[in-house]
């Protein structure tokens, strides 16, 4: 493959590739999934890879993230995987269900003890077969192949991914936590497709975890539709934390009926490559919603975090927060954008983005959009690109704190008001550590893992 | 030995020339009151010799425990024992008061060779020298000085100086904002810190300080310059009559 590709030319050769391969693709998976590749494929085919003239596009450019040779994983691999050294990876203390999924597919020897039966955890395509109509319901309804080109190319090679289903009343304690492994001795193009589904009255927290376990070149473009049914609580947060040579491609649609409560934090500890979607919809009155972000980026790391916040009905509240620290050459960007429909009102909407810039030649592009067609709304937004406080800097320093720790203290307040946000008890003290390893610069990818690759 | 000699000193920050000669010698046991009219240069003199970096010292020498004081970072500077009071605390949000003055302990005990400080010692030595202050609220439970009131941020800026016990002191109108009760506590804190190897700088505007803490020296700074020095009956002096004499006999 060249690396100069234009666009509308690595657009042509996804769609070849899907024609070439689409009855591998389709095989496993049931008429019902195989029924959106349709749609997607048209959707592709007219607006192809989301290009810079799109909006939401503005400051990122998917050549950069396309171009390089890939394999495309199209079929589970069987590995010899111990179990226990992934597990390792397994947050300490954390009590979890762990939910394993290999370079896009789910791991069939997934075991959760003790998970209430109504509760259920499975593989994507496994759930599309069950044929227990939740799935049928919700899967496809949400990311919109018309609105997201990344949306589309994942919908045309999904297979799959995990599936949650949380019935209507159950309160689940235990978080589900999905690592995402990418474990190969080649580069990959990898496909996760995930469907997450709490009925009315439920409660879930889930904790995603994506992890390069090897030094190879990774490309993942990955959906995950979230349905809050009315009256529900949804927890999602997600730690982003791969090798400097993998991109990653991150769609999460969250869709909130009435009275129902769902946060996001997608912390990006570290990548090559990251873009960030939520696309959230408030299609009922009394939603809240938090959608929250924390990343970092040193060397030549690219992070592109993009939220849209739809609130279709009033009365409801919704908080963008997102917070970065660029050192080095990174570069990022930060797109929000809050859509309030006219029947929306009584609508709060907020959205803050505060960066610390540590080098001159880190660059940040931040962009608020707002569409507001009701007249009755509160609505904020705000940005703010920096350096550390010099003075406060010094009053540490005449502490006797040396600079390089008075400097750690600084960065890590700064990110504290993100990390407080999260509510999962050993979970926050995780993510506390390896915050604080990353801003020593002693974090490249799981610490705990064991597996050497080659 | 001298704990502190100033030589000459001069400062300039963003091209002007701030402070332009200071001569200065402080002994272990000593208090030294500086005082001045605004914009003398008092606070720039004790950011210097606190280390701020913005700060081009473009003459003069300070030698601090026959060490050349202007050589080290401010951490350094802290961890031989200076200490600055700020006539402004900075406030830091996000960073707790427990991390910040455990972090600012464990430095100095790991520059002596020390082990960090258990968490029980840690607690013992932050109750005992709230107290000494008078700090009853539960102002160490926040964020360094965020949102504390003017006197309050005082009061820390003694609590800590009582924690981290420098050998050398600079308060920097520290007495500023307080109401009589708390320069009372302020004070009474700085006299049960004195021994007789340390020495403490009061800057300050007022007699009324060195009512409770009685200097053995006194200073004027104007224009940069120290421009009288004397005993602590100066003090009384300035509050009477004001600068203007002062002035009279530089001209
Ligand atoms: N960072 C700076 N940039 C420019 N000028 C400065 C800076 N810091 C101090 N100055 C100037 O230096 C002079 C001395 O200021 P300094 O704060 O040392 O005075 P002071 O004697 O402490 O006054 P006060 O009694 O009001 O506290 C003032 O004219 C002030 O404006
Ligand atoms: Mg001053």
């Amino acid at each position: 493959m060249e690396t100069t590709n234009t666009l509308s030319e690595l657009s042509h050769q996804l769609v070849d590739l899907f024609t070439e391969n689409s009855e591998l693709i389709e095989k496993e998976s049931t008429d019902y999934m195989n029924s959106f590749r349709t749609k997607a494929l048209e959707d592709f085919n007219k607006f192809g890879l989301p290009t810079k003239k799109q909006e939401a596009y503005r400051y990122t450019n998917l050549e950069t993230y396309f171009k390089g040779e890939y394999f495309p994983v199209l079929s589970p691999e069987n590995f010899s995987l111990n179990l226990t050294d992934i597990f390792k990876c397994d947050i300490p203390e954390l009590d979890t269900y762990v939910v394993l999924v290999l370079n896009g597919f789910y791991y069939n020897k997934n075991i959760y003890h003790y998970l209430p039966e109504e509760v259920t955890i499975t593989g994507l395509a496994q759930a599309s077969k069950n044929q227990n109509g939740v799935f049928n319901k919700h899967y496809g309804k949400y990311a919109d192949t018309s609105l997201d080109g990344l949306a589309a190319l994942n919908t045309l090679f999904a297979q799959d991914g995990v599936y949650i289903h949380i019935p209507k009343g159950v309160e689940l304690e235990k978080p589900i936590q999905i690592i995402n492994i990418c474990y190969s001795f080649k580069n990959l193009r990898i496909t996760h497709r995930n469907l997450i589904v709490a009925e009315d009255n439920s409660k879930v927290n889930v904790v995603v975890c994506d992890h390069t376990l090897c030094d190879k070149s990774y490309l993942s473009n990955s959906v995950t539709e979230i349905y809050a049914g009315e009256n529900s609580y949804i927890a999602y947060n997600k730690i982003q934390n791969e090798n400097i040579k993998s991109t990653q491609l991150s769609n999460t649609f969250i869709h909130q009926e009435a009275n129902s409560h769902v946060t996001s934090n997608t912390i990006s500890l570290h990548g090559g490559l990251i873009r960030n979607n939520v696309y959230v919809t408030l299609n009922a009155p009394g939603c809240e919603n938090n959608t929250y972000g924390l990343f970092f980026a040193d060397d030549h790391q690219h992070i592109a975090n993009y939220a849209e916040i739809r609130h279709m009905q009033p009365h409801c509240h919704s908080d963008q927060l997102f917070k970065g620290i660029l050192d080095d050459e990174a570069t990022g960007t930060f797109n929000g954008k809050i859509y309030v429909a006219k029947d929306a009102q009584k609508t709060e909407a907020y959205q803050r983005n505060n960066n610390i810039l540590l080098s001159k030649t880190a660059k940040m592009n931040s962009k608020p959009q707002l569409e507001i067609y009701a007249d009755d709304v509160k609505c904020s937004h705000g940005a703010t690109m920096g350096q550390l406080d010099n003075d406060a800097l010094f009053y540490l320093r005449t502490r006797g704190i040396n600079e390089k720790e008075a400097r750690h203290l600084l960065m890590y307040a700064f990110a504290n008001e993100v990390i407080s946000i999260t509510n999962v008890p050993h979970l926050k003290e995780r993510i506390i550590e390896l915050v604080d390893k990353r801003l020593r610069g002693e974090l490249s990818r799981c610490n705990n893992c064991t597996i050497g690759c080659t | 030995m001298s704990l502190l000699k100033i030589n000459d000193l001069r400062v300039a920050i963003e091209g002007k020339e701030i402070l332009k000669g200071i001569n200065l010698e402080i002994n272990p046991g000593e208090v030294h009151a500086i005082m001045g009219p605004n914009g003398s240069g008092k606070s720039t003199l004790a950011s210097a010799l606190a280390g701020r970096d913005n700060f081009n010292i473009t003459h003069g020498s300070v030698q601090y425990l026959d060490e050349d004081l202007l050589d080290m970072s401010p951490e350094e500077r802290a961890k031989k024992g200076m200490f600055l009071g700020f006539q402004y605390p900075v406030e830091i949000p996000g960073v707790s008061m427990v991390n910040f003055l455990k972090t600012a302990l464990n430095e100095k005990r790991k520059y002596n060779n020390l082990p960090p400080i258990s968490a029980s010692d840690f607690l013992k030595i932050m109750r005992e020298k709230k107290e000494l202050v008078e700090i009853h609220s539960n102002l160490t439970n926040r964020s360094v000085n965020e949102g504390f009131s003017g006197g309050e941020k005082k009061k820390n800026e003694i609590f800590q100086m009582a924690m981290l016990e420098p050998r050398l002191a600079i308060l920097d109108e520290t007495d500023s904002g307080l109401d009589i009760d708390a320069l009372k506590i302020v004070a009474n804190g700085v006299n049960k810190l004195r021994t007789k190897d340390n020495a403490t700088i009061v800057i300050t505007h007022y007699q009324r300080l060195l009512d409770y803490i009685i200097p053995d020296f006194v200073h004027v700074l104007y224009k940069g310059r120290i421009v009288k020095s004397s005993g602590k009956e100066l003090a009384m002096e300035l509050e009477e009559k004001g600068y203007d004499w002062l002035k009279e006999e530089v001209v």
